[in-house]
């Protein structure tokens, strides 16, 4: 596999029952970019995640993730790549500070580190005043700038995120892809964007790669798909949306 | 593993359902003790079985209940207590995917929860044991005997284990079923089963598989007894009760009836009406002890394979 990999899939295959979620995955997500992965519900996303994880074993091919092998060394790869699943969820008795204490005992953080990053976290998401509000209280968005910080605490080589502007107002989307971007940008780290929201990704991207029933229909950045195809002989810049409406046409 | 077991032992020391389960525990304690008192007074009186009278604190049922009665009536309701939402709940949360998140292995998020819920267990069962010969020692004033004492802790220990059993059941129920309210009414209605359904059964099938035409055939008879044994064992209920009761009262020497008993044992048991000795009365109740052992330990590996087996996927 290749140098620059930080996450790579080769021939991914997983079955459940005769049913592929993922068929032949080839993906690569290179050292420091934003990369948008993107695809209708069930097209295997969350499946290609899971693989990453080490939470699911592939049915065949393989995964390397920062030159771990997810399959067989999940904690490891877990300890490097944070994720904030789709639907996450804190403790709704805990406050806010609890819920990040517990998150670093279970990354065995030691205790005088732990405050000082979660106070960090808390203060970059804008949590600290309610840092000490139970988490039962949150707003959505709180919620959600909450597993940001919790990303932050750990200090992750790469992110994954999966959908993590559902259900957010306009105002909570763009809080939480600026501080997406800002973080890949000014630390260095790798991010996987699981997103429906193809104008937002544009904005953030680096690369994109569009999934559909398992399979990877295309990769690269968005003036890199654009020139394919028509409007790009008439001159046309494509907008993210039009290049993934033109993968999903086609098969109509 | 660790970590997470604290979390939930706190989980649990925080919780409504724990301060619920303490003032339950401390009511039963303070009604046993209230009951037994008197009892023990009348029995006293009538000059019985003067050997073994702390034990007597925890056996006497007076009106209500006795401690053994009660731990095997009521006990598997404080395991489904701990332990009905154990998982469930929090995959309807989403924290369950958050724990997966994190490095640690899988195993060690159903581990932590299983020992948190029996430490609360073997805690609950030490105060109850502890609060009951306390107050026994107050208003009655008995004071146990080494083998008293090493009799309550084998009794303390079974019961643990007892409650565990349905400990693991709920935490195998919470794995099984997505609804938290599912889950703990399938526990329920276990328990209801087990406890009331099964006796009824019993009757039932010894009556099929060993009919009795005349009272006068031993045969008939013991063999009828025999299978009300072997079906009503079948139960964790019964299992327990039996071996409760041979561990607390030293003056029973077997689990079974008088009627199961061969001669010998029949000769000894009328003659030699002396109590047995601690390690006797364990080799008597071994087995059953074993047995309940093995069942919680089937619940707990059956919710263990099932979780580490389950796709993530519905998580």
């Amino acid at each position: 596999m290749s140098e620059d990999g930080v996450m790579e899939t080769r021939r991914l295959v997983k079955r459940y029952g005769f049913k592929r979620a993922v068929d032949r995955l080839d993906l690569v997500v290179r050292r420091g970019e934003i990369y948008g992965f993107l695809g209708p519900n069930g097209a295997g996303k969350t499946t290609t995640i899971l693989v990453l994880l080490g939470l699911t074993e592939p049915s065949s091919g393989e995964a390397r993730v920062l030159g771990f092998d997810p399959t067989r060394q999940p904690i490891e790869v877990k300890r490097r790549v944070a994720c904030l699943p789709e639907n996450v969820g804190y403790y709704r008795d805990l406050t806010g500070r609890q819920n990040l204490r517990y998150v670093a005992q279970l990354n065995g953080l030691n205790r005088a580190e732990t405050e000082k990053r979660i106070e960090e976290a808390l203060a970059t998401v804008g949590l600290s005043e309610d840092g000490d509000r139970a988490v039962g209280g949150y707003s959505r968005g709180m919620r959600q700038r909450l597993g940001v910080a919790e990303l932050l605490m750990k200090r992750p080589e790469a992110m994954i995120l999966d959908e993590p502007t559902m259900g957010l107002d306009p105002k909570g989307i763009t809080e939480i892809l600026n501080l997406i971007r800002s973080l890949a940008k000014d630390r260095g780290i790798t991010v996987l964007l699981c997103s429906h929201m193809l104008h937002q990704v544009q904005e953030v991207c680096d690369r994109v790669g569009i999934m559909n029933q398992g399979r990877l229909v295309a990769q690269g950045t968005i003036e890199e798909l654009s020139s394919e195809g028509l409007a790009a002989e008439r001159g046309q810049r494509l907008s993210l949306h039009e290049i993934y409406m033109r993968y999903f046409r086609e098969e109509e | 593993m660790g970590t997470i077991f604290r979390k939930e032992l706190g989980d649990h020391l925080n919780s409504t359902r724990f301060l619920i389960l303490f003032c339950l525990v401390l009511c039963v304690a303070l009604l046993t003790t209230n009951t037994v008192s008197l009892n023990i007074r009348e029995a006293l009186e009538e000059g019985e079985k003067e050997e073994f009278l702390f034990l007597l604190l925890f056996t006497t049922s007076g009106h209500f209940f006795s401690l053994l009665q009660f731990v095997a009536f009521f006990g598997p309701l404080i395991g489904i207590v701990m332990g009905f939402d154990a998982i469930n709940r929090e995959r309807n949360e989403g924290t369950l995917s958050m724990l997966m998140a994190q490095p640690v292995y899988r195993d060690a998020i159903i581990n932590g929860k299983f020992l948190a819920g029996l430490t609360m267990i073997a805690a609950v069962m030490v105060t109850l044991a502890l609060l009951i010969s306390g107050l026994g020692m107050i208003v009655v004033g008995v004071v146990p005997s080494a083998g008293e004492v090493a009799r309550l802790a084998i009794y303390v220990l079974l019961s643990t284990i007892y409650i565990g059993f349905w400990l693991g059941l709920a935490i195998l129920l919470s794995i099984l079923f997505r609804s938290v309210g599912t889950s703990a009414l399938a526990a329920i209605a276990f328990w209801i089963v087990v406890s009331f359904f099964v006796s009824f059964a019993t009757k039932l099938i010894a009556d099929i598989a060993a009919p009795i035409d005349t009272r006068a055939d031993v045969e008939q008879l013991a063999r009828h007894q025999r299978v009300t044994d072997y079906v009503s064992h079948v139960s964790p209920v019964n299992l327990y009760n039996d071996a409760a009761a041979v561990i607390m009262d030293p003056f029973r020497k077997t689990t079974k009836t008088f009627l199961m008993m061969g001669p010998f044992e029949r000769i000894s048991m009328l003659r030699f009406d002396s109590p047995l000795n601690v390690s006797q009365s364990l080799l008597v109740v071994a087995p059953y002890l074993i047995t309940i052992l093995a069942l919680t330990t089937i619940c707990f590996a059956l919710s263990y394979w099932i979780f580490m087996r389950q796709e993530v996927r519905s998580l």
